[in-house]
């Protein structure tokens, strides 16, 4: 029998008793991994998950285990791989895909939603044990992002349509949007508990399973699988890169992937100043920065950059660093000690190529992953701070005379995920976004997105469009169907 | 890809009015340097012709850049004579013109030209190659070998249509607006061109798929580096001169005829690329993506191999059922990636249909592209009549029965006659491999369910076809057939309006109608906030 995951809640904002099984989801039920083994594990769960159409979906996390320990889960190896990918394909083939109508998923759907509205803030806390963000976002963000997200798709269940094409009168010519298949889904932190509520809310056995393992073992089965339809990954780019290399040299299965960026916000004199920064700060520091949209390169036009410096270094210094279950902490800790690392590396590395510290720029405390908001000047675009992705509370503040300079130097990278503009000029603001090159263009507003907006990178940001109508074509194959009603050979 | 509107019957029917030999001879001498053109000339049609042979770049016609002394020698197929040679580009030769091709992105193409503007010049571009048709095909027939007739009035007038098509989708590229917050927020989509594609071609359709490439790149504002095969590179280096008579802006479509290995894969790593488009086989597919992956993560799209199935079902005509299947697997003398290379016929009708297509298939004249009995020219290459030789023999080796062809015709041209397999079974090399020639597997199935699974037992996608007169049994086999077209009492018959592509591992993405649109642009979503407030921290 798998283990158990149990846990007493007594903190501020949430009390209560968590108990439920952690083994693999396969076929509906909870097991052991084929080999018995089990991985030390900080219990992954992040609810972004979306529940698309008929495809049926594998879902597999593949984190390493930091150094802090908060239960262990049975561990899946390649044999488990091909359980879950078998246990996929026949519901596939008998209980889901074109087997179930678009209303009947939309009800399974629409009833898995109202399940985790009742679970809400039982969600919202396992997400704030398990990632080290704050209890209150985890539950308004996070637990409601992903309602709305669920809620969204299951109105689309039942409205996915192809095309009729006049050709000639002896001729019907239509096309059929089909489930794409097998469809495993990989995400850095995974939601076991959400198995529980999806066999509560009646979907079939084999149509959503789970696999907690190892990237480097599970990751590489699931990419190489010669069943598996199609694979979406969110991830970093170099990942990506190893799962579009296996897809080519398997059975050539589509992907679509979301990765890194070094998403430039861009301030312009004419922006509303107080919110420029309140904007700015939400657009780095949100999620403590592990946010693959965060606008990490804030660029301040010369007439109000050093005013906007100093309300924006201000309104850091007076973020709160803390435990994530008390009710004014702002940040909690980063997500492992690999990330934890990493980012201090970056913030060294700052430092040693000659940026200056506005603020932070040193771990909070002496314990625990905590890093203090972060920001930089005097930098210039060949450091690393200002290339490469971060993903922590560390942003650079870059002065910029004119649109022409500003619009140049926020293109000058590899990715291509978002940008944000901030200006009261209607052409200036339209100018800005279409010239950016970047999937997501925020004006007066970052990191805001909706279940119903396309979200995706440009460049080496990934490939496909997640979110909104959009994310329906990474899901279905379309079919051509050319019926002959009278030419004669 | 497949036939585009047939009105004429092909099989057995003079279809040409020109001499019955194909005579040409090229004034060229092969040299040791790149010229840009040379003469050539088609006695059937008693026309000589200067055709370009150099690199398209920047709307000229240019040597390679470091490698002048390369060349790539070109076959007529029907008589394994010389034609002429072109330029053979170089890594280089590909990084010059994708910096062309940027240069065009960002200042004279692009976001920097209305969809209006692209329209008028597809159109024109439309109009020349319908001036041009008969010297287009001329060279088209003598390059690949495929009948000149079929190649001015499918290949070509398909390819004009394609253009026409795109042309009119230039001012209609859409995106959303979406309703966020009717008090605050407002998010809308623009579908911008992708950007720099590399576009690399096969050698079935030389002119057909440079218009299925290059007309919705074009419509969406994407500017070109096209690499056609290097088999048949002659027409795409004169679309070229069109391109500039008809007024692109220079760099706009740059071509590089190149090997696959030093041009294509070039292209598939090169940091500036936003896109690949590839048509090809399987393996070279994989290679692409591989490409991308390593590189820039650029986007990729592939139509590569097929093995599709067609089934005859008791109810349907099977007249009309053996027409269509020999139209399946023989258009292109079976140089067709959807040709319908596995027939399964269902046994009670089964040695009716099999001596009815049979009968069929033998009327069938392959012969010289120029010969006006011709309803097929020969394969391509000694290397594809090699490697369809080696199909035919392997099926009998395994036990097949041939039913028809099978024997080597004597003298010049690789002529492969049409060659049906019966007696076959799921492990046979005919009946699992891609052999790209006419020649058929025969097959048999007692009930629907067997038929289908049966159509399934491949690893790709491409197309299927079924014949049958029972609407329900219709409805459910196309449903049930694992492929990116199905055909209903019909086959290989395409229409520029409707997406075309490849399930399984036959490809990835969609080609022609609307949906073409979406592997040429690259959607951003924009939000604008202009009545929420931030406070913050939260």
């Amino acid at each position: 029998m798998p283990s158990t995951f149990t846990h007493e809640f007594n903190t501020p904002t949430f009390k209560a008793k968590v108990s439920f099984s952690t083994g693999l989801f396969i076929n509906g039920q909870f097991l052991n991994g084929s080999d018995n083994t089990t991985i030390e594990y900080d219990l992954p769960l992040s609810l972004i998950e979306r529940f698309l159409l008929t495809s049926t979906i594998l879902v597999s996390s593949t984190r390493v285990p930091n150094g802090k320990v908060i239960t262990s889960v049975s561990e899946a190896t390649p044999k488990d791989v091909d359980l879950a990918v078998d246990a996929a394909h026949k519901a596939f083939d008998t209980t889901w895909g074109l087997h179930a109508p678009g209303a009947q998923r939309s009800i399974l759907m629409s009833k898995l939603v109202t399940l985790m509205e009742k679970n809400a803030d039982e969600l919202a806390a396992l997400e704030a044990l398990d990632n080290g963000k704050t209890f209150k976002w985890a539950r308004n963000a996070d637990v409601a992002g992903a309602i709305d997200c669920i809620r969204y798709y299951a109105g689309w269940a039942d409205k996915v349509t192809g095309q009729v094409q006049e050709t000639t009168e002896d001729k019907l010519t239509y096309t059929r949007h089909e489930p794409i298949g097998v469809v495993v889904k990989f995400t850095p932190l995974t939601a076991i508990r959400m198995c529980h509520l999806i066999n509560e809310a009646g979907f079939p056995p084999g149509v959503v399973n789970v696999l907690t393992g190892y990237g480097n073992t599970v990751g590489n089965a699931i990419s190489s699988h010669m069943k598996v339809e199609k694979v979406a990954f969110t991830g970093s780019t170099l990942v990506g890169r190893k799962i579009m290399e296996a897809a080519a040299k398997s059975n050539l299965k589509n992907v679509t992937l979301e990765l890194g960026g070094k998403s430039p916000n861009i301030i312009f004199d004419d922006a509303d100043i107080e919110q420029a920064v309140n904007w700015a700060a939400f657009g780095i520091f949100w999620n403590h920065g592990q946010t693959c949209c965060a606008g990490s390169r804030i660029y301040v036009q010369e007439g109000i950059h050093d005013e906007f410096l100093k309300r924006f270094t201000e309104k850091t210094r007076s973020l709160k660093v803390g435990d994530p279950f008390a009710p004014d902490t702002f940040q909690g800790p980063q997500v492992s000690e690999v990330q934890f690392n990493r980012i201090m590396s970056y913030i060294e590395s700052g430092k040693s190529a000659g940026a200056k510290v506005e603020v932070g720029g040193e771990r909070h405390g002496s314990e625990g992953y905590f890093i203090k908001p972060t920001i930089f000047t005097n930098v210039d675009p060949s450091m690393k701070i200002v290339q490469e992705e971060i993903f922590g509370p560390v942003g650079v503040v870059i002065k910029f005379k004119d649109e022409e300079d500003v619009i140049k130097q926020a293109n000058d990278t590899v990715y291509g995920l978002a940008a944000a503009v901030f200006t009261q000029n209607l052409n200036r603001a339209i100018n800005t976004a279409h010239r950016l090159k970047a999937g997501t263009a925020w004006i007066n507003c970052v990191n805001s997105l909706n279940s119903n907006v396309p979200f995706g990178g440009f460049k080496q940001s990934g490939i496909g469009r997640e979110l909104g109508e959009y994310a329906l074509s990474n899901y279905t194959a379309v079919k051509s169907v050319h019926v002959n009603l009278g030419h004669r050979m | 890809m497949a036939a585009k509107s047939i009105h004429t019957k092909l099989f057995g029917r003079a279809l040409l009015s020109f001499p019955s030999r194909t005579l040409y001879r090229s004034s060229h001498t092969p040299s040791t340097m790149t010229s840009l053109s040379a003469r050539i000339v088609i006695r059937a049609a008693n026309r000589e012709l200067e055709v370009p042979t150099g690199l398209f770049i920047n709307n000229e016609f240019v040597p390679s850049a470091d490698s002048p002394n390369d060349l790539i020698h070109l076959v007529n197929p029907a008589t394994e004579e010389n034609i002429c040679s072109v330029a053979a580009g170089s890594v280089k030769d590909i990084d010059i013109a994708v910096t062309a091709a940027r240069k065009a992105f960002n200042t004279t193409w692009g976001k920097n030209v209305t969809g209006f503007e692209r329209s008028k010049l597809l159109n024109k571009l439309a109009d020349l190659i319908e001036r041009d048709q008969d010297i287009l095909a001329e060279v088209e027939s003598l390059n690949n070998g495929k009948p000149f007739k079929i190649a001015r009035d499918f290949d070509i007038g398909d390819s004009i249509q394609c253009l026409r098509y795109y042309a009119g989708w230039a001012d209609k590229i859409t995106g959303q607006t979406i309703e966020v917050d009717n008090k605050t927020k407002l998010a809308f989509t623009r579908h911008d061109p992708i950007g720099v594609c590399g576009q690399i071609i096969p050698w079935n359709y030389p002119i057909n798929m440079w218009a299925w490439k290059v007309a919705p790149a074009l419509a969406c504002g994407c500017t070109i580096v096209m690499k056609p095969s290097e088999l048949t590179p002659l027409t795409a280096l004169m679309l070229s001169k069109l391109i500039v008579e008809a007024g692109f802006p220079p760099g706009v479509v740059n071509t590089i005829p190149s090997l696959g290995s030093v041009g294509g894969a070039a292209l598939s790593m090169h940091m500036d690329v936003d896109k690949v488009a590839f048509t090809g086989s399987t393996v070279t597919g994989r290679k692409v993506m591989e490409a991308a992956a390593k590189s820039n993560l650029k986007k990729v799209s592939l139509e590569l191999g097929g093995k599709s199935p067609q089934l005859v079902f008791e109810s349907a005509d099977l007249e009309q059922a053996a027409n269509w299947a020999c139209l399946g697997i023989l258009y292109n003398t079976g140089q067709d990636c959807t040709a319908g290379s596995r027939l399964y016929v269902q046994d009670t009708i089964y040695n009716k249909f099999v001596s009815l297509l049979v009968s069929k298939a033998k009327e069938l004249v392959i012969g010289d592209g120029f010969d006006e009995k011709s309803g097929g020219g020969p394969l391509v290459s000694k290397t594809q009549f090699d490697k369809v030789w080696r199909y035919i023999e392997s099926g009998q080796a395994q036990g097949a029965k041939v039913a028809l062809g099978g024997q080597k015709r004597p003298g010049k041209g690789f002529f492969v006659d049409p060659t049906i397999f019966t007696d076959i079974n799921a492990n046979m090399d005919i009946v699992r491999d891609e052999i790209f020639g006419p020649v058929l597997a025969v097959g048999r199935f007692k009930t629907e369910e067997e038929a289908v699974s049966l159509a399934n037992d491949t690893s790709y996608g491409l197309g299927a076809g079924l014949h049958s007169n029972d609407a329900n049994q219709c409805m459910r086999v196309s449903s049930a057939l694992e492929a990116g077209t199905v055909w209903i009492n019909q086959y290989n018959l395409l229409n520029n309006n409707v997406p075309f592509g490849g399930k399984k591992q036959s490809g990835i993405g969609r080609e022609l109608g609307s949906y073409a649109l979406e592997e040429y642009t690259s959607v951003k979503a924009i939000h604008w906030n202009f009545g929420e407030k931030l406070d913050w921290p939260l």
